[in-house]
């Protein structure tokens, strides 16, 4: 069963130096809030999972908490480069990133895989590319029924899912709805699950075939209203894509950079409400 | 009516869409074609965005490839597993609708790394969706900028697959979709040769030189014996063109500096 925890004491617990940690969202639902609580608790040599890292890898990879990531597309959508990826992979700066990428497909089968407790998913795919000269990873099978060469790539099994959701109930059944992305598929492979959301409620009332995940397939369940600011929660807040566009100008100098951090993430002393404190974009300079 | 080069980049690209065509589509520039040809000629299309949605209809352009809009205005929004699973690599979808950093002459495309992929000079976005597009649509468009930093001799490292080393390549390595039909940039439209698989500038924009497009194509560039000269964008296709741009830069803003 889910425990209703603070994200603090979550992380504290559930998140260890040297995990593999999925912290996942397509757009939708970013977990920005918990990826501020491991960067403020200091993690490090986390190896990063993740489809599209954004802004919130940006901030991880930035502040040194990660030495390894996994991805298939980098990059502030919209608006261009991730500035901290970038510098790390580019300048080994704040520290050498090691790089393993995939295909936005190829990551949905490794995560696929893990769920189903197979080990590697397959699929038609990167015949041709250059993705398996610098990926050893991605592997060939022949079909036994049809003689086929098909792709091969090992399944993710992180030690740690993060996702974010719109509700739970008190007992920890969680419901996302919209852009689910593979937040369920990470969340089923992973070893343990972090999930904040937008409320706790009494009764989560799902429609039949929801995404819900079940109490007892996460660990921790932490309230964190405004949680994937600026990422958006569907029926709570839009995409804030002020803010991504703002993004690209503080995230171009380490300095700028290291100070943004400080005053609005290490300062704290546990979730800021990002939305609420940003969402008056005057206030951020 | 007076028209920029990318403004018949665009609006070239969307003329390719065929109305009633499922289209996955790529954010930035294909997007904004798709969504032009939506709202002009071809009001079925059925647009299929990467994060899920199926027949997302936008009023504005989404920055992001998963902006809530997508989602409220589709037929349906599944999960990325199943997009790329059931929907793509199953065989369901007609145009695949990709941009690039870098394109060779077979129309191969790069978005990867520019220099070393170890000690890469500029680290790009990586690969998104678009190998299995380029693999498994229909057939693919490609719309882009034409100078000599994307048209090149060679790519620094092959992304997505076109027509390979061009030939009956595809067809050898066992990839389904049709591959690139057509790459239209700034200066006109390349489509590759019927056998050789090599692009070949079919058409160029009014005004455009035919040494500026040589200039700006960084491999000997062939021309078809019928180049013919685009039509220029329509009023209509001008205005909704603008319009759309307008209601996008509204809703998104501009970063206060």
């Amino acid at each position: 069963m889910a425990r209703i925890l603070p994200l603090a004491d979550a992380v504290s617990e559930l998140v260890q130096d040297g995990d593999q940690v999925a912290c996942e969202g397509f757009t939708h639902l970013i977990p920005f809030a918990a990826g501020h609580e491991i960067i403020r608790q200091e993690r490090k040599n986390l190896t990063l999972v993740r489809m599209t890292p954004d802004l919130i890898y940006d901030q991880m990879i930035g502040m040194g908490v990660a030495n390894k990531l996994l991805f298939s597309w980098g990059g502030n959508p919209g608006v261009g480069s991730l500035h901290r990826l970038r510098d790390a992979i580019e300048r080994q700066w704040p520290t050498n990133l090691a790089v393993e990428e995939l295909s936005h497909a190829g990551m949905v089968q490794a995560y696929m895989a893990g769920a189903a407790g197979l080990p590697f998913g397959t699929m038609r795919g990167f015949t041709g590319t250059d993705l398996p000269k610098v990926n050893a990873r991605i592997k060939s099978i022949t079909c036994p029924f049809t003689g086929e060469n098909l792709a091969a790539i090992p399944a993710i099994r992180p030690d740690v899912a993060v996702i974010h959701a719109q509700k739970a109930d008190r007992t920890g059944n969680v419901l996302i709805w919209g852009i689910i992305g593979v937040q369920k598929e990470a969340a089923l492979a992973s070893k343990r699950v972090i999930v904040t959301v937008e409320e706790i409620v009494d009764r989560l009332e799902p429609p039949p075939n929801a995404c819900v995940l079940p109490s007892w397939v996460v660990s921790a369940v932490c309230l964190a209203p405004g949680g994937a600011y600026p990422s958006y929660a569907q029926g709570y807040y839009d995409r804030d894509n002020r803010f991504y566009q703002l993004w690209d100008k503080i995230s171009r100098s380490r300095e700028q950079f290291l100070h943004w951090m400080k005053v609005n993430v290490l300062a704290a002393s546990g979730p800021v409400n990002f939305r609420e404190k940003f969402s008056n974009m005057e206030r951020v300079a | 009516m007076h028209y920029s080069a990318d403004e018949i980049m665009t609006v070239s690209a969307a003329r390719m869409l065929r109305n009633g065509a499922v289209c996955f589509v790529g954010i930035g520039l294909p997007s904004k074609a798709a969504n032009l040809a939506r709202l002009t000629h071809a009001p079925e299309l059925v647009l299929i965005y990467e994060s899920g949605p199926i027949g997302a209809k936008p009023s504005v352009l989404p920055l992001s490839i998963g902006d809530g809009e997508l989602c409220t205005t589709a037929d349906t929004t599944v999960s990325t597993a199943e997009i790329f699973t059931f929907w793509l690599q199953g065989g369901k979808i007609d145009v695949g609708f990709l941009g690039a950093a870098q394109i060779d002459r077979f129309a191969n495309i790069n978005t990867t790394v520019i220099g070393d992929y170890d000690r890469p000079t500029v680290r790009l976005p990586g690969a998104g969706g678009a190998p299995e597009i380029a693999g498994s649509a229909g057939e693919v468009f490609i719309v882009l900028r034409q100078t000599q930093k994307t048209f090149v001799e060679r790519l620094d490292f092959v992304t997505s697959v076109g027509h390979g080393e061009g030939g009956d390549y595809r067809k050898r390595i066992g990839l389904l979709g049709g591959g690139p039909a057509a790459v239209i940039t700034d200066l006109g439209i390349l489509r590759p040769h019927p056998t050789s698989k090599e692009l070949t500038l079919t058409n160029i924009h009014p005004g455009v030189a035919i040494d500026q497009v040589r200039a700006m194509t960084g491999w000997s560039l062939s021309f078809s014996s019928s180049l013919e000269i685009t039509p220029a964008p329509t009023t209509e296709e001008l205005a909704v063109l603008r319009d759309l741009e307008q209601r996008t830069a509204t809703a998104h803003g501009a970063a206060p500096v």
